[in-house]
């Protein structure tokens, strides 16, 4: 009886089952349903500097984007409005505003539906460029970013621009990605060769090491050339003109026990960037000087999550002038034979997935003189869930 | 400029090749599934004409999964990707399908599935508010505690699977109809032998048994959570011990992710076991398909009721 059962019903059902796509019990079908993921970011700080924060430089270095260090007293952060959505089956589209005393906007890009491994987009965007520079500020593990992509990318490249990533059909996570951009933001500077001033490469490869443990590894590059590129005091900046390159080499590592990151996981991340500056700099008031350098830093930070919600995390992070040219004495290029570096602790805890407080410590000898910082920060998200990023 | 182009083909032409081998061995249908239960039943499904990647293991709370480098390699070349939806992969899916590249699995094609679109789902929210914790809008997704959900997940797999397999169309509704027997009957013996679970008062660690509890007439009396996704605090401890005064449970069960301290520390105080239930397949030793997964779930229950 069976046997005849199971062999009449295949072809029957074929037609008729195959012709039907099953229907789902329930969908969303409110005249709001089309309405875009919108996230909220809050977040603020207390923050304490034994030095100046205003006054703050790196020996050296020039100083550009948003590259100061924080506020002394009770500040409020950049909150973050992000507003997302498909916008028809080939695009997808983002927006991020920083709303802060000026409202900026930090992200705004278009986005098409993935084929063949490829992605174009265009707008404003975070640089793909290393491990730190697309994640979004209320993301890191620290309160401030490496030293390194302070001195050496104005805190985080962003940019006007397109870009397209490929992604390999191969086991092992490899993607290459091209970027090409205005070239208006540190390190890049006065949107030369009409506009379209920077230029990036990267690839990334990544994957799991058996249940426990996963990494990813970088390798960048950016071109950035400078027109009257401004960087240290807003209102009296020095001028660079020239070009400034930039090559990353990133990697994480992540590990948790089984894969279960609940009670205890570790993650190790370090970035090594080494910058290439030819040109003319004009320090503010003062007259042209051909300036020939060749800046690296690096950093290395682990976070340990200990129990449920709760992280503690040390972080190293050393530069290097790249010169110690005698002509820039007493400019903001004077390196005065220091090795501008930085020891950090944090300790944070999260209430949830969407809260977070912490507390962090620099030692930061970015200048011969040692500055002792505190920084109390919380960061909140509310609306649409964030992503889970590695 | 001869030797770039050879320097260029020695680079290119290797990485073609394995491209093409590539193509050449997919004539199985690749699956994603997000969790070990949805493997499970592709692979019951499709047998030798799929090749099934799963993307947790029983031991990870698949609400918190990052997006990790191998999941993207892994999403870029899948045909299919069956998830349990209803926002329980809310922080990780909707990265990985952005980066996959894939075309074929982005919502609204063919290749993306989500099972809770094809049950009932419980315990929806009338409100959701993050202040009720982790709640999901399109209701309970832990759908896979209950075998009639199984079925009807099957039931609305089936024609998707012959749709993009059209060629093995025959061979996925004949391993169906075996597979559909096999659990009817299947589920009439766990019925049976779970008859003496009916009524029983249970605690649970999260509200991850709903449709178990519905299934076999388990009462919940108290989650040791005091919100979903809230870890238990001594406060919120302390009252579910008082509680269990006044409204005395069997046992305390939790899924094998989940960290048994709070289950431990209330079973100390009432002498109740506590027990961990393998929630998905490979959440324990027997627990190795779909089958055993039931199998092994009762017999666990069964034991927490013998004295």
């Amino acid at each position: 009886m069976s046997v005849s059962r199971t062999g009449i019903l295949p072809c029957c059902a074929l037609l008729s089952l195959s012709a039907i796509l099953p229907a789902p019990l329930w969908a969303a079908d409110a005249a709001n349903a089309f309405n875009p993921a919108i996230g909220l970011i809050l977040n603020g700080t207390l923050g304490h500097f034994s030095r100046e924060p205003d006054d703050y430089a790196i020996a050296g270095l020039p100083l550009g984007g948003e590259s100061e260090p924080g506020s002394q007293g009770f500040a409020l952060g950049e909150s973050e409005l992000n507003i997302s959505a498909n916008i028809d089956p080939d695009w997808f589209g983002a927006i991020t505003v920083a709303l802060g005393d000026e409202t900026e906007v930090e992200n705004a890009y278009v986005q098409t539906s993935p084929a063949e491994g490829l992605t174009f987009r265009g707008g404003r965007f975070f640089s793909g460029i290393g491990y730190l520079n697309e994640q979004h500020a209320h993301t890191w593990d620290f309160a401030d970013t490496a030293l390194a992509y302070r001195a050496l990318l104005g805190t985080q490249y962003k940019d006007d621009g397109v870009q397209l990533r490929w992604l390999a059909p191969t086991e092992l996570y490899t993607e290459v990605g091209a970027e090409w951009f205005n070239g208006s933001a540190y390190p890049a500077g006065g949107s030369a060769s009409k506009g379209q001033g920077a230029w990036s490469v990267f690839v990334h490869s990544g994957g799991d090491i058996g249940q426990s443990s996963s990494w990813r590894a970088g390798l960048s590059y950016l071109n950035a050339n400078a027109d009257a590129r401004e960087s240290g005091d807003e209102d009296n900046p020095d001028l660079f003109s020239g070009s400034s390159k930039v090559a990353i080499a990133d990697f994480v590592w992540k590990w948790s026990p089984g894969g279960n990151a609940y009670n205890r996981s570790v993650k190790v991340q370090g970035e090594y960037l080494l910058s290439k500056n030819d040109g003319d700099f004009i320090p503010a008031g003062g007259s042209e000087l051909p300036y020939s350098a060749t800046p690296k830093g690096w950093y290395l930070q682990t976070i340990y999550q200990f129990a449920h919600g709760w992280r503690a995390g040390v972080r190293h992070d050393q530069l290097d002038a790249g010169q110690n040219d005698a002509t820039f004495a007493g400019s903001v290029l004077d390196a005065q034979n220091h090795t501008p570096q930085r020891n950090s602790l944090m300790l944070d805890y999260s209430n949830s997935e969407f809260s977070r407080l912490r507390l962090q410590y620099n030692r930061d000898e970015s200048q011969p003189q040692i500055d002792h910082q505190w920084l109390l920060q919380y960061t909140m998200s509310l609306g649409a869930h964030g992503a889970h990023r590695f | 400029m001869k030797t770039i182009l050879r320097k260029a083909r020695a680079v290119l032409l290797p990485l073609l090749l394995v491209g093409g081998c590539t193509t050449a061995q997919a004539a199985t249908l690749n699956i994603f599934a997000c969790e070990p239960e949805w493997g499970a039943l592709a692979q019951e499904l499709g047998g030798d004409n799929v090749d099934v990647f799963t993307a947790t293991t029983a031991l990870q709370d698949p609400h918190h999964i990052q997006a990790r480098p191998s999941l993207i390699a892994k999403m870029r070349k899948a045909d299919l990707l069956i998830c349990t939806g209803a926002g329980l992969e809310s922080g990780w899916l909707p990265l990985l399908l952005r980066q996959s590249g894939n075309s074929k699995v982005q919502p609204g094609k063919p290749g993306y599935f989500e099972a809770t679109r094809y049950v009932e789902t419980l315990d929806k929210p009338q409100s959701v508010d993050r202040s009720h914790g982790d709640v999901h809008p399109g209701g309970n997704p832990h759908i896979q505690t209950s075998p009639h959900n199984i079925s009807k997940v099957a039931a609305a797999l089936l024609p998707l699977l012959q749709q993009l397999d059209a060629d093995n169309s025959a061979a996925y509704q004949q391993r169906a109809d075996d597979f559909s027997q096999r659990w009817q009957a299947a589920m009439q013996r766990w019925e049976t032998k779970a008859a003496p679970l009916r009524g029983v008062a249970v605690v649970v660690h999260h509200r991850s048994w709903s449709y178990l509890q519905q299934w076999l007439g388990l009462k919940e009396v108290a989650t040791l959570e005091p919100k979903p996704g809230v870890p238990a605090s001594a406060g919120h401890l302390a009252e579910v011990l008082q509680q269990l005064d006044a409204q005395p449970a069997r046992m305390i069960i939790r899924a094998a992710y989940q960290d048994g301290r709070a289950d431990e520390w209330l079973a100390d105080k009432t002498g109740l076991p506590a027990i961990a239930l393998p929630f998905t397949v490979g959440g324990s030793e027997q627990a190795q398909d779909l089958f055993s997964l039931y199998d092994d779930t009762i017999s666990r229950l069964l034991d927490g009721l013998a004295p």
